[in-house]
């Protein structure tokens, strides 16, 4: 209760507090390499340069706008640095349209309604009819205003997932929440985050994120690892592949990806197609069992066809060559 | 280092970015120069990427953001640098030698001595003249004319209907939430019911524009039809092919339109070469059009369909090409020739997933184009198989194939 009565600011003329009482109490990595190793103990393989971006953007409190093709591993990092922090994980997946209403709050109206109906018969006052209407009581809480409610005692780690799908509009919006860590709800007041949240953002790029956001953000471009980090990626993801299928996997969606794909296989693909191999009872890599187990990492009915009309036996051909 | 000289370094290191066309601001440098009180600034590896976290902001910066890095902090100038240059950010780049404009009308004249329209008084059957001259046959004035017509003249597109929604007093729906609000102005009495309807957006535009040989006529004028449509509307994606695929987006939003005619010179190397239309749309399939074909794109492509290429392949990528986006219009100028028919092979390929078929050879037909656009139906279906229907109005020999095309 009262997450306005210690932190508004605007409707009773207190002071904004300082950037000081803002911070990260539960982000505490020393060092790169820790982010690296706890990141590796969770499960999630990353490089030299995504930890930096990663222990940068805990260090200097700022969002962390993760570029990259589909399935690289971009909302997989949300979950896992929330499992790390031992931190809520609130989520919010963009869309077409999402306004306001259904990413910071919401008033609840048909609540409001009808109690402006059940007073009408006993006040005979206006302002007696309309008292209290916009406070707490009838507001609704979306993801957004979640993540910053000061009655939070820790950082939550706040993914704003597929930010390109949504529109301009929300876009602008945004830009106050993350430079601020506020909301202001023109009712109420201002609410201000205590223990400033963890920002991530994910974009597939359908859509160019504008620079006044950019320059929020650090910014970071996820691209699919090499092929020893996929092997590594495999083998923790897939507990008990047979190592040798693993790699002839690895090899075989890495010189995919060269050959120009309407649609790209990610790591995602990967182990999708290593757990469907494994489940199949697949020892190593045939034209055939390629062939049947296309459509978990091909995802185009060209590209498919492709596969089928001679490029599996060609790549097959090309690994074992190699 | 005095801590004073190592904040100088990475100011200067911020201009040197800059210089380079990229945008850094005070707050992105504060953020690197904050960074190394956590990381080693003697590691390499902790200062580049460090520097690319707080400093970039696009992937596609990356090829300037490297060389800058490494020249400044490595003093790597014998790097081997691209073509002896130092790329620039598009934005930034400076105009040296002539206008391709100016070329363009010297050129137009050179070929056409005869024709001189040397009267500057227009009036009305001048400019009709004019709108139905075909460009191929105008003069170096006449195409300078044609120039200032179309950056004078307001261009509107085909819109759709988002899904977000926003207030409008005649609108259809119930704006419930705002109820409470205007009760609580007027004493708890509900006064009005405010409504809402869903926003009217500008459909996203992506432009194709063959530049070989047997078009180079056209594509000159057409790309001055571009970049005004480019300035009017915003949301103007262009690409030129000819053996390969060109973006030059970022060259048309030049405010000067004889600079983005020369920067699209620069950066297109094959004017006047053949055409390998199916390789280039292949090109976008695969690499753009899940960027740029979201939200109910249009696809314009403009070319004659002299397909040096396989014609099975250009078929295919018009299949995907039209898959992606809500409408494929196709600009042919030969379709302005009284007796032209769609018989080059790969032209006629094309047309089985061409939703508009149009010509595009004079200002007149371009004036219809512009008008066919902005009534395209904001909702995908709903008229769309009337594409023949909605042409009943125009007087050129455009063909369209809404259903019967999208059947096939």
């Amino acid at each position: 209760m009262g997450i306005f009565e210690s932190v508004i600011s605007g409707v009773s003329g207190e002071s904004v507090s300082g950037d000081e009482s803002v911070q990260f109490e539960s982000v505490q990595f020393e060092s790169v390499a820790e982010v690296q190793r706890l990141l590796a103990v969770h499960g999630y393989v990353a490089d030299e340069a995504l930890s930096i971006s990663l222990f940068l953007a805990c260090k200097l409190g700022r969002p962390l706008l993760l570029e990259g093709a589909p399935g690289v591993g971009k909302t997989e990092l949300a979950k896992v640095v929330s499992r790390i922090l031992s931190t809520e994980l609130i989520r919010l997946q963009c869309h077409e349209g999402l306004d306001l209403a259904q990413a910071a709050y919401e008033w609840n109206y048909p609540r409001q309604l009808l109690e402006i109906q059940a007073r009408s018969r006993s006040a005979s006052d206006g302002a007696q009819r309309v008292a209290g209407l916009f406070t707490e009581e009838y507001l609704l809480r979306r993801p957004l205003l979640e993540a910053i409610d000061p009655q939070r005692a820790q950082s939550p780690v706040l993914l704003i997932d597929e930010l390109d799908r949504a529109d301009e509009e929300f876009e602008s919006f945004l830009l106050e929440l993350l430079s601020d860590f506020q909301i202001t709800i023109p009712e109420l007041g201002t609410v201000r985050a205590v223990h400033r949240p963890l920002v991530l953002l994910t974009s597939n790029r359908t859509r160019e994120v504008h620079d006044a956001l950019k320059r929020r953000c650090l910014y970071h471009w996820i691209d699919y690892p090499s092929a020893a980090k996929e092997i590594e990626i495999l083998a923790r993801k897939v507990p008990g592949l047979n190592e040798r299928l693993g790699r002839q996997i690895v090899q075989f969606v890495v010189r995919l990806r060269h050959v120009v794909l309407y649609k790209v296989p990610g790591v995602a693909e990967s182990i999708d197609w290593a757990r469907a191999l494994q489940q199949l009872g697949v020892a190593s890599l045939t034209a055939d069992s390629v062939n049947d187990t296309a459509g978990c990492f091909l995802k185009h009915r060209d590209d498919v066809e492709r596969l089928r009309a001679g490029l599996a036996e060609d790549i097959l051909q090309a690994t074992a060559s190699a | 280092m005095q801590p004073l000289n190592a904040l100088g370094t990475l100011v200067r290191f911020g201009r040197e970015l800059r210089g380079a066309g990229l945008i850094v601001s005070v707050g992105q440098l504060e953020s690197f120069a904050r960074a190394f009180q956590w990381l080693n600034p003697t590691a390499r590896s902790h200062v580049y990427h460090a520097a690319r976290a707080t400093l970039l902001t696009r992937r596609e910066d990356m090829a300037v953001f490297d060389r800058v890095f490494y020249s400044f902090w490595l003093g790597v100038a014998e790097r081997p640098r691209m073509a002896g240059k130092m790329p620039l950010a598009p934005r930034h780049r400076r105009s040296t030698g002539p206008a391709l404009a100016t070329l363009m009308a010297q050129k137009a004249q050179a070929g056409d001595p005869e024709v001189e329209v040397q009267d500057r008084s227009h009036t009305a059957n001048d400019d009709e003249l004019l709108r139905r001259k075909d460009f191929a046959a105008m003069s170096a004035l006449e195409l300078d004319a044609v120039r200032r017509l179309l950056a004078a003249r307001r261009w509107e597109f085909a819109t759709r209907v988002t899904r977000r929604k926003v207030s409008h007093r005649r609108g259809r729906e119930l704006d419930l939430r705002r109820v409470p609000v205007q009760a609580a102005r007027s004493g708890g009495v509900v006064l009005e019911l405010p409504r809402r309807r869903a926003k009217i957006k500008q459909r996203p535009v992506v432009i194709l524009a063959d530049v070989s040989g047997s078009m180079e006529l056209y594509t000159r004028v057409l790309l001055q039809f571009f970049h005004a449509l480019s300035r009017e509307l915003g949301r103007v994606e262009s690409f030129v092919f000819a053996t390969r695929l060109t973006r030059i987006t970022a060259e048309l939003q030049l405010r000067n339109i004889d600079r983005a005619l020369e920067e699209v010179s620069q950066s297109v190397v094959d004017f006047a070469s053949g055409t390998r239309i199916a390789e280039s749309l292949h090109v976008f399939n695969t690499e753009w059009a899940r960027r740029l074909l979201g939200r109910g794109a249009v696809v314009i492509v403009v070319s004659d369909g002299w397909e040096r290429g396989s014609v099975e392949s250009l078929k295919k990528e018009m299949r995907v090409l039209r898959e992606r986006c809500y409408r494929l219009v196709w600009l042919n100028p030969r379709l302005g020739q009284p007796s032209y028919e769609p018989r080059v092979e790969g032209m006629a390929a094309a047309l089985h997933h061409v939703d508009d078929f149009l010509a595009c050879h004079n200002m007149q037909s371009l004036a219809a184009v512009a008008e066919h656009l902005t009534r395209l139906p904001r909702r995908r279906g709903s008229g769309l198989s009337l594409g023949g229907l909605s042409l009943g109005g125009f007087s050129l020999g455009g063909l369209s194939l809404g259903s019967a095309g999208r059947a096939a």
